[in-house]
């Protein structure tokens, strides 16, 4: 090992361990999770690990161009071949079903939506048919055999491109959505769902193009706009004003399990294996895109192998294998490669911002106008374009603020959400920014997000058309988050040190804010106690790394008084009967279901003290819970949980699951009446007011060391400090407070997809061409810490944390380049050596400013 | 994996000391099979009693978790797809299947491979360990098993059996590593929950848990 080659040992200083869940046995404390032994014996089983008798494998047939329409399809010489046994087309897809609400309307589907097959393919590796065969090479020999004839259509993936006067159009019909508005509502009856959007064309002027300077963002007439506030007085009373372009890059999940799926049906009910964020909620996603009724779809994913938002509700791809199933009568295996993992397996989209932001000498935010568009792909438009207006507003507390923005199709693979959607980019465009003004108006950068950052009940977004008010956060403590984060990271000491350069080596210094959504509310959990006194938790949230199919009910368990070893958590098959559960993305599980576990154990606790009265005598408020029994309050009779269990069952009713609470969902019905008789049952829907809406916050401390001879840079140290409401598993937030925030520096660090503008393919496809972060491209010892400060509009307290931290990530080490280098070196990210050595030498920034997949 | 690639290795000659991703190329140039744009491409044996068609599978033994085991294989089959479909060893993970992200790690003759770039044909005569292999027959967990458990170590997991395979043949010539060294030994692997700080401190407390355990 040379000594360049291996890492270098900074020594940051040390905070003392912190204390987490004062007052609590289980809340804020560690456990091993009951998944952990699988994982490390390697008997965990992720989507490909399973395997069915007579289990057929199937392989894909990906479009090789951008956009075209199959004229023909020859599939004689494939289906002659010893082993094919099945090929599956588009036209043998269901037609997309409608959803209905749990209010009763319905949601009509959107035929210009994605499907898992197409004819008419709108991006390079668009899966066209499918084959199935006894094995894999089989199946791909196949597909060799297949002759097809496209016809070539006009492509675009580059989002100014297609706003061109005359650009080309990335759909036939267009290159943006238009969404019609609602009819209204007949009296009386609840208001209509709005129609599918429609596919509308979108161009910009000569003078549009023309108004934009040497590296401006071009501002044309855009469908999407808010603002409150004046901005006029703001930019003429600030001290200063700057106008900046940033874009940010098309980073692809490159989750590391792929989208493999695995399917076959047993007595009309179709058994889905596949990797999922969320496993309750990927029942009636996989029932619509089947078009079958969700009670005739068993889901089993135990272990998903990584989502980062591109598995929410598993992937649409997955009915391909359930369908060919169905045509062979056999299991059939998709297992999806890497490289076609790139082009199905979903991507956080480019986001081109400008801002116009005024400072007051304090370095205020006293007026901004924000404008963004961002490059969504093909399909369905994402929430990321207005999203970033919405964090942007909160994070820095503008006086004034207009946004702006549109959603623009291209021919480039479908975006999803990914951690932090909007939020991310945004917080990318906007800080840097911040850092420059601080800088010009020489305050120190900490200073300057202390004096913007939101605090308690911070407004947030545009005025609301329901109450005329803004809306505002539930909480916020990130002032305090980035004053204990300042003295942690010794920033004061940090920004001191001279000489910044030593050699060719020059230190730089950074923090950014960041924040993003953190929970919603509403759903329900379910739980039984059993004769023998254990109490089981029917988890019907996702394995997908958090731990939060877990660590919810831990505040169940605390509401009980019951030891975590007698307490068992179902999971991963919805067989075994789970409650209405949200879906994990959004960062919203932590907090809806923690709320759901803290109402269930509360109707257990009622139930408990309900048996014991009839039971023993008495009312049962004479009757408190603890050490696994319910007793008379001050000494005296009492009960153990499993003779009150056997009493449930013994009375029946709403005891042993019979008769569930009306206001339950029909999911949570339908698993209590599967459940009934097993225990006393307790499921509960979570009724807890909540004022404002819910985010959590991270403040991010990061120092570089950039050699401007090589143009590489080193991140030397790094600091996460939460508000994410109280700590519920210290460990499991540590590992969403770094990963995400390393999630985030990717997008600095390196990753982006590149394109052959000519012919519209990818080449950035596998991960040596687009990686991820490695073990050695972050510091040796990370820091995290949180302020475990419950949310006042939550009874645990606890918010959800997955997608806070990613911004910051980003950003921070963005700031810290721009300190150790100056403002003149980079207007996008990610910032790569190239990018470094070419604007050092000529003093101004030499990445082409705006061009798409540089 | 610094080897040396000096000498052709013929598929009936003595099985090499040693392997190198030329040497996985050559081996699948020598098995006839063409290396086809197409990837993740493994032939069942269901097609045996198909006429026209010919595998080219042998049976091979390969000693596999201390067990000498038994596989049809084909010529240009790798060490991941044998495990995982035909032994039924499915804690090795595919990833990526062009040895980019270290998922499939596993030791050969105690030296971490990557099994997706690794023939079957080639480990013969050599003693193959993968994650299933690691804890101790009566299920007491190794020490850097351990380790992951008392630090909640990893977040999704499909990384960690390639992780902890890294780990463990790192440690066996470095028992005592620095956090940096550490990270340099595992920087083979990829883990795209990016919880690297909590991984390595998984990993160092299951490096101590080795050192506590050869000095008892």
């Amino acid at each position: 090992m040379s000594e360049e080659s291996v890492k270098k040992e900074s020594q940051p200083a040390k905070a003392p361990e912190r204390v987490y869940g004062v007052g609590h046995k289980l809340i804020g404390k560690d456990y091993p999770t009951p998944d952990l032994y699988a994982k490390v014996t390697g008997l965990a089983k992720y989507a490909e690990d399973y395997h069915a008798d007579g289990m057929l494998f199937c392989k894909l047939l990906l479009s090789p161009l951008p956009h075209a329409r199959v004229k023909h399809i020859d599939t004689r010489a494939a289906l002659a071949m010893p082993g094919v046994k099945a090929i599956l087309m588009a036209d043998e897809l269901p037609p997309p079903a409608d959803s209905l609400t749990d209010n009763g309307t319905v949601i009509k589907a959107n035929l210009k939506s994605e499907r898992a097959l197409t004819m008419e393919p709108l991006y390079q590796g668009e899966p066209i048919l499918a084959v199935a065969a006894v094995d894999e090479l089989t199946a791909a020999e196949a597909i060799e055999q297949i002759r097809i004839d496209f016809e070539p259509l006009p492509f675009v993936i580059d989002p100014l491109e297609t706003l061109r006067p005359g650009g080309p159009n990335p759909r036939l019909e267009g290159n943006i959505w238009v969404q019609a508005p609602a009819p209204s509502a007949a009296p009386g009856a609840p208001p209509p769902n709005p129609p599918p959007p429609t596919i509308g064309e979108l161009k910009w002027t000569k003078e549009d193009f023309a108004n934009a300077k040497e590296g401006q963002l071009p501002m044309g007439k855009v469908p999407g706009e808010w603002s409150y506030g004046d901005l006029d007085p703001g930019f003429k009373n600030a001290a200063l004003v700057l106008d900046e372009t940033f874009v940010t890059p098309d980073t692809s999940h490159q989750t590391l399990e792929t989208r493999t799926a695995m399917a076959y049906w047993q007595n009309g009910k179709v058994h889905v294996f596949t990797g999922t964020q969320s496993t309750a909620q990927t029942v009636p996603a996989i029932a619509r895109w089947l078009n079958i009724d969700p009670s005739n779809v068993v889901l089993i994913s135990e272990y998903t192998g990584g989502g980062f938002g591109s598995k929410i509700t598993g992937g649409v791809t997955l009915v391909i294998p359930a369908l060919l199933s169905k045509k062979v009568n056999a299991p059939v295996m998709m297992r999806i490669s890497r490289e076609e993992e790139t082009f199905i397996g979903r991507a956080r989209p480019s986001l081109m911002g400008r801002m116009k932001v005024g400072f007051s000498k304090e370095g205020r935010v006293i007026a901004l106008d924000m404008f963004v568009i961002s490059n969504n792909g093909p399909y369905d438009a994402n929430g990321d374009v207005p999203s970033s207006g919405r964090i942007v507003s909160l994070l820095y507390q503008c006086e004034a603020m207009r946004w702006r923005g549109a959603t623009i199709l291209t021919n480039t693979p479908p975006r999803s959400a990914q951690s932090s959607p909007g939020g991310m980019q945004g917080i990318a465009i906007m800080e840097p920014i911040i850092a420059k003004a601080a800088r010009k108006l020489g305050l120190d950068q900490v200073a300057i997000r202390r004096i913007n950052c939101p605090e308690g009940k911070a407004p947030v977004g545009p005025v609301m058309k329901s109450d005329g008010k803004r809306p505002h956060a539930t909480s916020a403590f990130l002032k305090e988050a980035l004053d204990r984060g300042a003295e942690q990271f010794k920033w004061n000491e940090r920004v001191a040190r001279t000489p910044k350069r030593s050699g060719t080596k020059v230190r730089g210094v950074g923090v950014s804010l960041s924040c993003y959504v953190g929970g919603s509310i509403g759903f329900d959990g379910l739980l039984v106690i059993t004769p023998e006194g254990r109490v089981r938790f029917q988890s019907g949230i996702g394995n997908l790394g958090t731990e939060a199919v877990m660590d919810v009910h831990r505040a169940g368990a605390e509401v009980l008084g019951v030891p975590w070893e007698k307490c068992d958590i179902t999971w991963g098959d919805t067989a075994k009967n789970f409650p209405y559960t949200c879906v994990s993305g959004g960062s919203q599980t932590t907090h809806a279901m923690t709320r759901a576990a803290y109402a269930t154990a509360m109707d257990a606790k009622k139930k408990l003290q309900e048996i014991a009265a009839k039971s023993l005598g008495g009312k049962p408020e004479n009757y408190e819970v603890a050490n696994e029994r319910v007793f008379r309050k001050g000494g005296g009779a009492g009960m153990t949980l499993g003779q009150a269990a056997a009493k449930a069952i013994q009375l029946g009713g709403v005891y042993d699951g019979h008769e569930p609470s009306a206001d339950l969902n029909k999911l949570t019905k339908a698993s209590m009446a599967a459940l009934a008789g097993q225990g006393l049952i307790a499921a509960a829907k979570d009724n807890y007011p909540r004022d404002g809406q819910t985010y959590s916050y991270v403040a991010s401390f990061a120092e570089v060391e950039v050699d401007v001879e090589t143009g590489k840079y080193y991140i030397v140290d790094f600091l996460a400090y939460a508000d994410v409401g109280s700590v519920i598993h210290p460990r499991a937030l540590g590992g969403q407070v770094l990963g995400r925030s390393v999630l985030g520096m990717g997008h600095t660090l390196g990753q982006k997809w590149v394109y052959d503008p000519h012919y519209g393919a990818m080449l950035s496809t596998r991960f040596y061409q687009n990686k991820p972060p490695t073990i050695l491209d972050v510091p040796v010892n990370m820091q995290w810490a949180a302020l475990d400060i419950p949310d006042p509009e939550t009874p645990v307290g606890a918010r959800g944390v997955g997608e806070p931290p990613v911004g910051g990530g980003c950003a921070s080490i963005l700031n810290a380049l721009s300190d150790a280098l100056g403002d003149e070196i980079f207007r996008r990210a990610p910032v790569n050596a190239d990018t470094i050595l070419t604007s050092l030498e000529a003093g101004r920034p030499m990445q082409h400013p705006l061009m798409a997949h540089i | 994996m610094g080897d040396s690639d000096d000498n052709d290795h013929k598929l009936n000659e003595a099985p090499p000391t040693t392997i190198s991703r030329r040497d996985l190329i050559k081996g699948v140039i020598a098995g006839g099979v063409t290396v086809s744009s197409a990837s993740y491409l493994f032939r069942a044996t269901s097609l045996l009693g198909q006429s026209g068609q010919s595998t080219g599978e042998r049976l091979l033994t390969i000693n596999v978790n201390g067990q000498l085991r038994r596989a049809d294989v084909m010529r240009q089959e790798t060490l991941a797809w044998t495990l995982r479909h035909k032994l039924g060893l499915t804690g090795t993970k595919l990833g990526c299947d062009r040895a980019e992200c270290g998922s499939c790690t596993v030791l050969i003759n105690d030296i971490p491979h990557y099994a997706c770039s690794v023939l079957t044909h080639m480990v013969r005569d050599r003693k193959v360990l993968t994650i299933e292999g690691l804890a101790s027959p009566e299920g007491k967990l190794h020490p850097v098993q351990q380790g992951v458990i008392d630090e909640q170590g990893f977040q999704c997991a499909f990384c960690m059996p390639g992780f902890i395979m890294a780990s463990v043949g790192f440690l066996k010539t470095n028992p005592n590593p620095t956090r940096g060294e550490l990270a340099f030994g595992v920087s083979g692997n990829l883990c795209r929950c990016q919880d690297y700080d909590k991984i390595l401190t998984a990993l160092m407390r299951g490096a101590e848990n080795m050192r506590r355990a050869s000095n008892v």
